[in-house]
């Protein structure tokens, strides 16, 4: 009798130690597929054709902007940064990441705009504005084909722990988490779409349903809408978080921006 | 606005060319609403009109079913060298330019 007692103990207490466990990994997608491997051809070819992908009107409109002094200051990017192709070289590749300035974790859309405000003393660019989404799209251009490599130390874990969170956290009123999609069913099908492992490598891209170049703030509110959950705002902590978490899910897949997606 | 001419980087006179233009514009429907539920008014690139040297060689008369930011591709003989000009104008009256240089070498 005091066999099966004991081992029922040991059950509990197990039970009871996993739950203060630190939280388990989902399991993560393996191997790594880029969003690009679940479009359809048409769709692969049209972000392949660097002239007929639309995503690069706004590449080169930001690389005019790149130029074109801004804010009280009479600077331009240029005047500073001088040729992207060279000092933006990689960079996207490291964001979300925390900016030593601003003391918080900033996404290349924040950066910039810091970067307007503190240095060309301009206003911020709204966001989903055409000149920010053409900054952002042309410094990530810059980029095309780096890894995705953030940085997950003792100052961006807090967030991305929170990005896990939300990762895996049921919400709408279709009552499923990202993981569900995401990490468990990827590669399958949702009507006629065949679900992809949700990686951010490509943006800011080029969304047909958009007819316009959106940012992953913008694509990760489209899954809360898709969710019936109430999307967070732009800019919302939450957002950022989720842009982190996906980033270090996603570390080792190379940029696309611009992508073109359905 | 934003837009993009690609032509090849030489021709040989005679020579078949293909010429490529894409236009960022949002080619509003005139069947969309706001939020609020007012109509977002009709705004296309109606007429856009394309030459060489001087002569027209393409135009186009576009409408609400063409998508947003559109593409265009045609083909034309290359004769000298010189410039292609694309030029074209929305329903708000809005013009647009976008040129390219086509260098032409003799046989």
């Amino acid at each position: 009798m005091a066999k099966p007692l004991c081992l029922h103990l040991s059950a509990a207490l197990l039970a009871a130690a996993s739950c203060i466990a630190p939280a388990a990994e989902p399991e993560w997608p393996h191997p790594l597929k880029s969003g690009s491997e679940f479009a359809s051809q048409d769709l692969r070819r049209l972000q392949a054709d660097d002239f007929a992908n639309p995503g690069m009107l706004w590449v080169t409109r930001g690389a005019r902007l790149w130029s074109e002094p801004a804010g009280a200051s009479g600077q331009s990017c240029a005047a500073c940064h001088g040729d992207a192709a060279q000092s933006m070289k990689g960079v996207a590749a490291r964001y979300p990441r925390v900016d030593p300035g601003a003391g918080r974790l900033v996404n290349l859309e924040d950066r910039i705009n810091l970067c307007r405000e503190r240095n060309q003393r301009a206003t911020a660019l709204a966001r989903e504005s055409g000149e920010l989404l053409a900054l952002s799209a042309h410094v990530a251009h810059q980029s095309r084909g780096m890894p995705v490599a953030v940085t997950l130390d003792a100052q961006t874990r807090p967030s991305f722990e929170r990005g896990r969170a939300l990762y895996v956290a049921r919400s709408g009123q279709m009552n499923l988490a990202c993981t569900h999609c995401h990490d468990r069913s990827w590669g399958r099908k949702l009507a006629a779409e065949t679900i992809s492992q949700g990686h951010g490598n490509a943006y800011p891209a080029y969304r047909l349903e958009w007819q316009t170049l959106g940012s992953l703030q913008r694509r990760i509110r489209a899954c809360y809408y898709g969710l019936r959950a109430e999307m967070p705002p732009y800019g919302a902590q939450e957002l950022l978080d989720l842009e982190l978490y996906l980033a270090v899910r996603g570390s080792g897949l190379p940029i696309e921006t611009p992508g073109a997606r359905r | 606005m934003v837009a993009r001419v690609q032509l090849p980087a030489t021709a040989k006179a005679g020579e078949l060319i293909e010429v490529r233009i894409t236009i960022q514009h949002p080619m509003e429907t005139g069947f969309r609403f706001e939020l609020g539920g007012k109509p977002i008014p009709k705004n296309v690139i109606n007429s856009l009109l394309v030459r060489y040297n001087g002569a027209q060689i393409f135009r186009a008369e576009m409408g609400s079913g063409i998508a947003a930011n559109p593409y265009l591709q045609f083909h034309t003989v290359a004769k000298q060298s010189g410039e292609i000009e694309v030029a074209w104008i929305d329903d708000n009256g809005e013009r647009g330019v976008e040129k390219a240089a086509l260098a032409v070498t003799s046989g």
